[in-house]
């Protein structure tokens, strides 16, 4: 399971976090999306034989977030 | 589309700053009597302040969500509709304008956080296999590298010195802005800074897996944790929009007045009532963290202003955990040369009593290095007999003198007493046969202990209880010594859970205090658990409360904080509720509309995070 965790411009509105995680979880391959409202971060756990942070990336700019950096993390081999 | 929607995201604020220059340019046409000028302004105010918002309420609707933003939405277009232009034209920019204070203020309450993180180091200096150094990415430093780390540099991964000293200033990790001198062999971490030096540094830990990121990792999910009063508003918030909006609909059908519904529309918005709770815990656990509490969550605060129990660990909990020379009785003319006796015959030894007393020679500036011990001779369960210098030198307790056919004189005697009596441990000195000095050994309880207990009773504390794996006496004495009201000595670890357990049994809310290593069973079974640690792992990953410095002022802190944090969220749900009740009665009466109701909404946001951010100053009164 590889890890991506992006951060975002400043959330202010708590259902921003829910249209967030909304949005994530329907992605193909995604597991697990934890939204972080005060950190404005998102960390997603997703199969990267079927998606890709980028791609996962995009799903949040297409809700209109910015967002500033995705950091990729694989699992320990 | 997708562009677009974008673009309008990103100019928010110039959307509103248009709006806000329209719906004045409307008011002079109002004042100079131009109709045209007064509904052009409004209606072009209205559309392009409404677009953001229509487009978030359709984005959360894509996703099933039933937010603030449709709310907002039907009632302008409402507004539109009967053409209350002004009315959907000042909606719409209250309601912008409300959010970009929010988000300014929201800042404000994350600072705490957001300098924490800005602190991570992002770019490591590796010292390559031929010597030369490469700036690396922290992400790609691994393990087993060594890095260099120069003056004013800061520290990017966690590991060994291997080379160089320096003081570093290790504030990030332990709150507390002391240089510390480090040195071949110490452990560093990351995101401390070098004030002066050159290290080079072994990585062991890096990334992620570094103590200060785990302290920011930890830090970020505790504010997102939440209380249960935050998880109760949520689930209240999630049917209570849509309910809104249901009443708005039957309020339109019974009274056949649209104005009236999609007032009903803009009072129902729940701003303050969402937002109340959660800034304040992200406030409170903000302060927390930069004064060296990490608090794990509204539930965690909420929990612990509960807290009437608190149960502490002895050993390095309340006392410092090393044992040091805490009284000395001499009888001899040159206190320093029987000192330094005493310490050159322990020096080769490997009691831990017996490096208290080097220890203490050498804070006390008596050399004894260069002494010629002649004879040694370790007597087991006795001490040390040797000679120095042609005098007989014996180190010991009470056996070892009395088989050398040496009496205590009564004062001696009275003096030994007394120090076994605070639970010291004793090593009498003997020189030529005679008594010359009994050293106290123990371990020392920590700085202001007994002050900050004093100051966590004020607070609501009622029963502070100490569980120890120690003897009675010892017990006893440190207790007596700081006020706690009950002791139970000679426990295993074991035994420590059942007392946490029958104290939650008699009722109590129960907190334990213990340095995070092996009272971990306790930490769990309690209430809160509160670790003493500055940064070791087990202690963050195991307790509710980690104490980064092992400070008590730090516990005070911690407690004062709590109770602040819960009262002030439940001052902002008064606030919150009381908002809604005053517009219902408004709107009962015929006072409040549209944009008034509008005005108080925002208003009551900015009343609930400024009264949190009240927070982000908080200091618990009491000893330092």
């Amino acid at each position: 399971m590889t890890k991506a965790i992006l951060q975002l411009g400043a959330l202010t509105c708590p259902s921003c976090m829910q249209k967030i995680q909304g949005a994530l979880e329907k992605q193909a391959g995604v597991e697990k999306v934890k939204v972080l409202f005060n950190a404005s971060k998102v960390k997603i756990e997703f199969d990267d034989a079927v998606n890709t942070a980028d791609a996962l990336a995009q799903v949040v700019k297409n809700l209109g977030y910015e967002v500033q950096s995705v950091k990729v993390k694989q699992p320990a081999k | 589309m997708m562009k677009f929607e974008q673009v309008i995201q990103k100019n928010v604020n110039a959307i509103t700053w248009t709006s806000a220059a329209l719906i004045a340019i409307g008011f002079l046409g109002e004042a100079v009597g131009s109709q045209m000028l007064y509904t052009v302004a409004f209606v072009l105010a209205s559309i392009i302040a409404a677009t953001p918002i229509i487009i978030r309420a359709v984005e959360a609707l894509k996703v099933r969500v039933i937010g603030i933003e449709l709310l907002v939405s039907i009632a302008v277009i409402g507004a539109f509709v009967i053409q209350e232009f002004n009315e959907s034209a000042i909606v719409t920019f209250l309601f912008l304008f409300g959010s970009f204070l929010e988000a300014k203020t929201l800042a404000k309450t994350r600072e705490s956080i957001k300098t924490l993180t800005e602190m991570a180091p992002t770019t490591a200096e590796v010292v390559q296999g031929d010597g030369s150094i490469v700036e690396t990415d922290v992400d790609d430093v691994d393990e087993g590298d060594i890095v260099l780390v120069k003056t004013g540099g800061q520290v990017p991964i966690d590991g060994d010195v291997v080379e160089g000293s320096g003081y570093l200033n290790e504030a990030s990790v332990t709150g507390e802005s002391k240089l510390v001198t480090k040195q071949v062999g110490d452990g560093v971490f990351s995101g401390t800074i070098l004030d002066n030096g050159t290290l080079k540094i072994k990585a062991t830990k890096v990334g992620d897996d570094t103590t200060f990121a785990k302290i920011v990792e930890l830090v970020e999910d505790a504010q997102d944790t939440k209380s249960h009063a935050e998880k109760f508003i949520d689930q209240f918030a999630k049917y209570y929009t849509p309910a809104v909006l249901i009443l708005a609909i039957l309020v339109g059908f019974i009274s056949r007045d649209f104005r009236l519904a999609i007032t009903v529309l803009v009072l129902g918005c729940p701003g303050a009532l969402v937002i109340g709770a959660p800034v304040s815990n992200v406030a409170g656990i903000g302060n927390g963290a930069k004064n060296g509490v990490l608090i794990k969550g509204g539930e965690v605060v909420d929990t612990f202003a509960k807290i009437d129990t608190l149960v502490f660990d002895k050993t390095g909990t309340l006392t410092k955990g090393n044992t040091e020379v805490s009284d000395l009785k001499n009888y001899a003319d040159d206190q320093n040369q029987v000192l330094a006796f005493a310490a050159k015959l322990e020096s080769q030894s490997d009691h831990p009593l017996g490096k208290a007393i080097t220890t203490y020679a050498t804070q006390q500036k008596v050399a004894f290095q260069n002494l010629q011990v002649t004879t040694n001779n370790t007597i087991k369960g006795q001490g040390i007999e040797a000679q120095i210098d042609q005098h007989q030198i014996l180190v010991g307790n009470q056996k070892l003198m009395t088989a050398n056919q040496i009496q205590l004189t009564e004062a001696e005697e009275t003096d030994l007493k007394n120090l076994q009596a605070t639970g010291s441990s004793t090593v009498i000195v003997a020189v030529d046969h005679k008594i010359q000095q009994i050293i106290g050994v123990s371990d020392v309880i920590r700085d202001n202990v007994k002050e900050n207990l004093a100051a966590l009773k004020q607070l609501g504390i009622k029963k502070l209880v100490m569980l120890t794996g120690d003897n009675e006496i010892t017990a006893n004495h440190v207790a007596q010594e700081l006020g706690i009201d009950e002791v139970h000595a000679n426990l295993l670890p074991e035994n420590k859970v059942t007392f946490v357990k029958q104290l939650k049994d008699q009722g109590h809310k129960v907190a334990f205090v213990g340095d995070g290593i092996n009272d971990s069973p306790s930490i769990a079974t309690a209430d809160i658990g509160i670790a003493m640690g500055g940064g070791t792992d087990v202690a963050i990953e195991t307790s509710d409360i980690v104490l980064m410095q092992s400070s008590f002022h730090e516990l005070v802190h911690a407690y004062g904080l709590a109770k602040k944090t819960v009262a002030n969220t439940r001052q902002n749900i008064i606030i919150a509720i009381g908002t809604v009740v005053f517009l219902l009665i408004g709107l009962i009466f015929g006072y409040i509309y549209m944009a008034s109701g509008m005005f108080v909404h925002e208003a009551s946001i900015l009343v609930v995070i400024f009264n949190a951010m009240r927070l982000i100053r908080y200091h618990a009164a009491g000893a330092k």
